[in-house]
């Protein structure tokens, strides 16, 4: 197997593992839109980066970061729908991504590898970045379950019960927007939200408890990059595409399992 | 008896509606205090304010410190798209294997421990969620209407299960109900609510009130005995129309 495959398969691998338990969070929470709008923004959070010449890597996950927040804010005073906020700020992000990139940085860097992924690409550098990410997360995850879970379970319940509501959904938008910043180099901005949600939903048909939706979400994932990978170096398809169509059948062989048990 | 819960002349505006208005309520240790109300009388606001989901805005809530609560709200929908196990829910509560089994027991839901939460019925979910209130090992029981869903017989059953967990768990208990009869021997004090409180007291003379018989009608009571003086009464919408009233209504 050729090194670019091996770090490739790394890479993918390590983003899927983690984005697994939180695109269970992500469908428990219904936050899917949410993370379309932290990924289109992400594309700005490159060209500012750029701009500025700081890391890509580090530009990306503080104006998520600062997205997600600004997000919290707005959701607090309901005049529009959270979906129309979602959708006003998602392609405006995404439409002031593009202009910037195309204005300051259109030499520099290749739009279709963030559109669509560049995992191909990845070396060790993205490696040792990637894993520490993906354990922080984690490790954030584990210590954290008890009190995420109960409030995806209802948010009033939680509340009364003495919880910090506010502070836990913050966790878990901020825990988003870092691993949005990771899934960009797998899968590109466009399709990061599928890496999310594609393999938690594939492991609800199958599991009965949260605990097992999170651990084989992470596995499918893996799988589903293992799969894209394949496709790629055998029939020379895109990789970060790919990865997505894996997981989409993925999710039809589980809808398929699942009548039958 | 030293109180766990109190609230001074709030009021609660949601919007420009005003839903409260100078609601004066205590809950003691091991009292159990009814709201009974019509709809849209505010029973459940009050219950969000006592629960802190509400903020008043005006007057004050006073909570005893560190105050435990085991919260039953009116619906509860989870989503089907988190598993979860009624057992699994239960133990996500600080409590033993043996306090869980003795629980499920009491409340008649052991047979229910695989099934899934968003699959129960509305009767199944609330003994569920009675449940889980009841492991928290609460010194408040705040119930939102707990017989939802639930046939007569049953409420009945429910009412004494709820009187026996305040000798059981030496709690305060604050539910919402609908009926009174029903809940009446179960009942310490009772707040009849209709955005401000009409009457309160022991369950038998709030049953003989002129206020209480003019929210829920003339066979609300058994036996109606005239000795009030009231200063207000209510017309069909459940809107105030004063006498000769000597306090404000907004």
């Amino acid at each position: 197997m050729p090194d670019f495959l091996v770090f490739a398969l790394l890479a993918g691998s390590g983003v899927a593992l983690v984005s697994g338990p939180l695109g269970a969070f992500v469908i428990w929470r219904r936050m899917a839109y949410f993370g379309d709008t932290l990924a289109h923004a992400s594309l700005l959070g490159v060209a500012l980066g750029l701009f500025l010449q700081i890391n890509t890597w580090l530009a990306v996950m503080v104006s998520s970061i600062l997205l997600a927040l600004a997000l919290l804010l707005l959701q607090k005073r309901q005049a529009l729908a959270t979906d129309t906020l979602l959708g006003i700020l998602s392609h405006s992000a995404l439409a002031a991504g593009l202009v910037c990139v195309s204005r300051f940085a259109e030499q520099r860097i290749d739009l279709f590898s963030f559109l669509f992924g560049d995992l191909l690409t990845a070396n060790a550098q993205d490696l040792v970045t990637i894993y520490s990410f993906a354990v922080l997360v984690l490790g954030l995850l584990i210590w954290a379950w008890r009190p995420l879970l109960l409030c995806a379970l209802d948010q009033n319940l939680a509340q009364v019960e003495g919880l910090a509501v506010q502070r836990w959904q913050t966790l878990l938008m901020v825990m988003m927007a870092l691993v949005i910043a990771l899934a960009m180099k797998v899968v590109g901005v466009l399709l990061i939200t599928a890496l999310l949600i594609i393999p938690a939903a594939s492991a609800r048909q199958l599991t009965q408890s949260p605990e097992a939706m999170a651990i084989l979400a992470s596995g499918l994932g893996v799988l589903a990059v293992l799969g894209g990978l394949a496709s790629s170096f055998w029939w020379d398809t895109p990789a970060g595409p790919s990865v997505v169509l894996a997981a989409g059948l993925g999710f039809l062989v589980s809808l398929v399992v699942r009548r039958r048990t | 008896m030293s109180n766990l819960v109190q609230l001074t002349d709030v009021g609660l505006v949601l919007g420009r509606q005003s839903v409260l208005e100078h609601i004066n309520l205590k809950v003691g240790e091991r009292e159990i205090v009814t709201l009974i109300g019509p709809n849209g009388a505010g029973k459940s606001s009050v219950v969000n304010v006592v629960s802190g989901l509400l903020a008043p805005t005006s007057g004050t809530l006073w909570r005893a410190p560190g105050l435990r609560i085991g919260y039953v709200p009116q619906r509860l929908h989870f989503e089907a798209s988190l598993p979860m196990t009624v057992a699994r829910f239960l133990e996500l509560t600080t409590s033993t294997g043996a306090e869980r089994d003795a629980c499920q027991a009491q409340l008649h839901i052991g047979n229910l421990a695989q099934q899934q939460l968003h699959s129960l019925s509305g009767g199944e979910l609330q003994r569920v969620l009675l449940a889980r209130a009841m492991l928290r090992k609460p010194q408040l029981l705040l119930l939102d209407e707990p017989a939802q869903g639930v046939d007569v017989s049953g409420q009945v059953e429910l009412y004494r299960t709820i009187a026996l967990l305040r000798d059981q768990l030496k709690c305060g208990v604050l539910m919402v109900s609908h009926d009174l009869h029903l809940v009446m021997a179960q009942t310490d004090t009772v707040y009849c609510l209709n955005r401000h409180i009409c009457c309160q007291g022991a369950p038998a003379s709030v049953s003989q009130h002129p206020d209480y018989r003019q929210l829920f009608g003339k066979d609300a009571a058994d036996i109606a005995i005239y000795t009030h003086n009231h200063d207000h009464a209510h017309n069909l919408q459940g809107e105030v129309v004063p006498h000769s009233c000597d306090h404000h209504h907004a």
